[in-house]
């Protein structure tokens, strides 16, 4: 079981709710991944469009957790406010903190995202940083409180899958005890089952399923491909080897002579 | 007094946060709401009251990633 602030999930597979063409393809899609937790954001909100009460009403009906986000935000007061309106908004604690620091890459500030999950970890927020592979300030924001953490794959959207591998295993080698979702950037059902062989916890993503030609038929891909990752972990991978190796027994090989062994 | 709303400047008579929210008919909606940066939670919203120059946050829940 993935075990988030002291909630267990039988889903890996952490679903975003933007981009789908329609509400219903956004529903159907979270059946078909099976996904417990979506994540949801806040926007103003106007008399004339109501846009929010529609959309609220049709993620409490899928009976799964949220996940709120401080998306767009760009200074730690930014954060800290939107995380308070969303506290109260959703009913949650949760929060999935970020603190962009760059627009072209949607990279996180890790300095603006240190001090804010302090604030944050202060008012009683449990929070889900999204960060990226530096394992100085995934320390401190442990230090902060955190006790999950979401390093990105790749920038937002990018679908590159994970682009900096093997920082991603260090990350994984440096922090055993805590639950890490790779977080941003996944592509392919592919991207994710090599994150959960690399013994990450969970996938976060959205992109990949909202604008795929049949989003409720990606999101099952997906689901599937965590769950092979996961389970090829847990059944223990080969390690790869430089030189071939015969997988059909040499022994017994017809026209077998001494003189060929070489 | 003109405040700001949702970043656009409003004229407005009302005093409370509370009736502004009334008023934009979004008194019984899901909503959050921030004045000047500052979160004001809901059963705050009567006591507060505005200002000229106020700029107010008024949000719901949206799609998200």
């Amino acid at each position: 079981m993935l075990n988030l602030y002291g909630k267990d999930f039988s889903s890996r597979l952490l679903l975003g709710t933007a981009a789908y063409p329609s509400p219903l393809v956004l529903r159907n899609a979270v059946e078909a991944a099976g996904a417990q937790i979506v994540t949801v954001s806040l926007r103003r909100e106007s008399a004339r469009e109501r846009a929010g009460q529609r959309f609220w009403d049709l993620i409490k009906d899928l009976g799964v957790d949220v996940l709120p986000n401080t998306a767009g935000c760009r200074t730690v007061k930014d954060a800290v406010t939107t995380a308070h309106m969303a506290r109260e908004l959703f009913a949650t604690s949760w929060i999935k903190l970020e603190v962009i620091g760059n627009d072209d890459t949607l990279q996180p500030d890790l300095f603006g995202l240190v001090e804010a999950a302090r604030i944050l970890n202060d008012d009683g927020f449990q929070i889900f940083p999204y960060t990226t592979e530096d394992l100085g300030a995934a320390e401190r924001l442990v230090d902060a409180g955190c006790e999950v953490l979401m390093p990105w794959g790749a920038p937002i959207g990018s679908g590159q899958g994970l682009a900096n591998e093997r920082a991603l295993a260090s990350m994984r080698a440096y922090f055993p005890g805590v639950p890490l979702i790779v977080d941003a950037g996944i592509g392919a059902p592919s991207h994710a089952a090599q994150a959960m062989e690399m013994g990450y916890d969970a996938v976060l993503l959205n992109t990949a399923v909202a604008k795929a030609g049949d989003p409720a038929a990606m999101a099952l891909a997906f689901a599937k491909g965590i769950e092979a990752g996961r389970m090829a972990l847990k059944a223990g991978m080969m390690e790869p080897r430089d030189m071939a190796s015969p997988s059909t027994p040499v022994a017994g090989t017809p026209f077998f002579k001494l003189d060929n062994a070489s | 007094m003109q405040i700001v709303v949702n970043g656009e400047p409003t004229e407005t008579v009302v005093r409370t946060l509370a009736e502004l929210c009334a008023t934009l008919e979004l008194g019984s909606d899901t909503i959050a709401t921030a004045v000047n940066g500052r979160f004001v939670p809901a059963q705050s919203r009567a006591e507060l009251k505005l200002r000229a120059h106020d700029e107010i946050e008024i949000v719901s829940p949206r799609q998200g990633g």
